[in-house]
């Protein structure tokens, strides 16, 4: 089974406040206010934890769901926040210099 | 056989609104009597002479030349695009097309002899500028009252044309409509602007520090209530006017807004409409 690696967008901006994580596209302006589990794939989203891993460790560990439940979830989660190009995937690891670049103000006001 | 020319006179005027001066320049008097109308209060005239149209051109951010076109149909409610390629700004709907090189401060507009073209033209223009300085645009009424400007925001129908309306004698309207917004040191300062609602009334040219943004919902009672941090955020981005399809600035402006609702309260104001409001405000 092949493994399923997300990057944050660089292109987009990010802020998280008083545990809600609110995104801008930089691209239309759209804002998108992530829940819980989307928030953690955000924060996770390093180009190379395969989403498997971040589920088990993240997810799993604070959620009660079934680990494949959870999984088949946040795969479906992850490939609509790349459908509106909040994230990357992939299925190899993304290099560092494509993943997280404009992430430096993200966590400024969590 | 002697040589035929024809010098047409180039009329300017200076619309400033925020502080930021933007020059235009035209052919046509009958469009400069209107622009002159439209903004009155925040017009200065170029009188004709080298040193005073120098000092303007100085002092304007933006200098626009108007191209104005004949007379065809074109659908203001267009979706407006404005986009950059290489330091040029491309400002787009079906009413004009303008162009605009910060770098230069020249630019062009080409519209037919309207004022709601160059009156969208300028509100763009202003929210390039406010967006590398930590300001912005907001759809919102403002006023002053005693030395403090106070922003009443909400979509349409949300009250803002109602709260202005109310206003009592003691408090200078700055818009019905849509706020202009600037950084100053650790606050932020509300300015009047042209740019009118309902109302159908200028604001008047003149500034605030700002004392809170309040968040309009009518209801059965006049009450304030404190919003979270992050719904504040939330309702200050839904609200914010800006159209640039530009990564930099969006991301600008996506943090200038944190920035504000950290450093300026924001309420929910539930109001009956009468003008029992006011006693809450100032």
């Amino acid at each position: 089974m092949s493994r399923l690696y997300m990057a944050r967008n660089p292109k987009v901006a990010a802020r998280g406040l008083d545990g809600e994580m609110m995104i801008m596209s930089g691209r239309d302006s759209t804002l998108f206010t992530l829940n819980k589990t989307a928030t953690i794939l955000w924060q996770s989203a390093d180009g190379t934890t395969p989403l498997d891993e971040i589920v088990e460790r993240r997810i799993c560990a604070d959620f009660e769901v079934e680990p494949a439940e959870a999984l088949h979830d946040a795969e479906s989660l992850a490939r609509e926040l790349a459908s509106h190009e909040i994230l990357q995937i992939s299925e190899e690891p993304i290099p560092p210099r494509n993943a997280a670049a404009g992430e430096s103000r993200t966590g400024e006001s969590q | 056989m002697p040589e035929l020319t024809t010098e047409v006179e180039r009329l300017s005027l200076v619309i400033e609104i925020g502080g930021i001066p933007v020059r235009v320049h035209t052919t046509d008097p009958a469009f400069l009597s209107m622009l002159q109308d439209r903004y009155d209060g925040f017009v200065t005239s170029v009188e004709s002479g080298e040193d005073c149209e120098a000092a303007a051109e100085r002092l304007a951010e933006i200098d626009f030349e108007i191209e104005l076109t004949p007379t065809r149909f074109a659908d203001p409610e267009a979706v407006v695009r404005v986009t950059q390629h290489r330091g040029r700004w491309t400002l787009e709907r079906g009413d004009f097309r303008a162009e605009w090189e910060p770098a230069s401060r020249r630019g062009t507009i080409r519209q037919t002899a309207n004022p709601y073209s160059i009156d969208a033209v300028l509100r763009i223009a202003h929210t390039l500028v406010l967006a590398r300085q930590g300001g912005f645009l907001l759809h919102s009424a403002s006023a002053i009252r005693n030395g403090k400007a106070f922003l009443f925001a909400g979509v349409s129908e949300a009250g803002k044309t109602t709260i202005s309306r109310l206003a009592p004698p003691d408090a200078t309207l700055l818009t019905d409509e849509i706020s202009y917004v600037r950084k100053r040191d650790a606050g932020y300062v509300a300015y009047g602007t042209p740019f009118t609602g309902e109302l159908a009334k200028l604001g008047e040219n003149v500034s605030a520090p700002i004392a809170g943004l309040y968040l309009l919902a009518k209801g059965a009672e006049n009450r304030i209530d404190p919003i979270p941090p992050a719904e504040a955020a939330r309702s200050l981005l839904a609200n914010l006017l800006f159209f640039a399809e530009d990564e930099e600035l969006v991301q600008a402006t996506f943090h200038s807004a944190f920035e504000f609702v950290s450093r300026v309260p924001v309420s929910r104001l539930t109001f009956v409409p009468d003008a029992r409001v006011w006693e809450l405000i100032g």
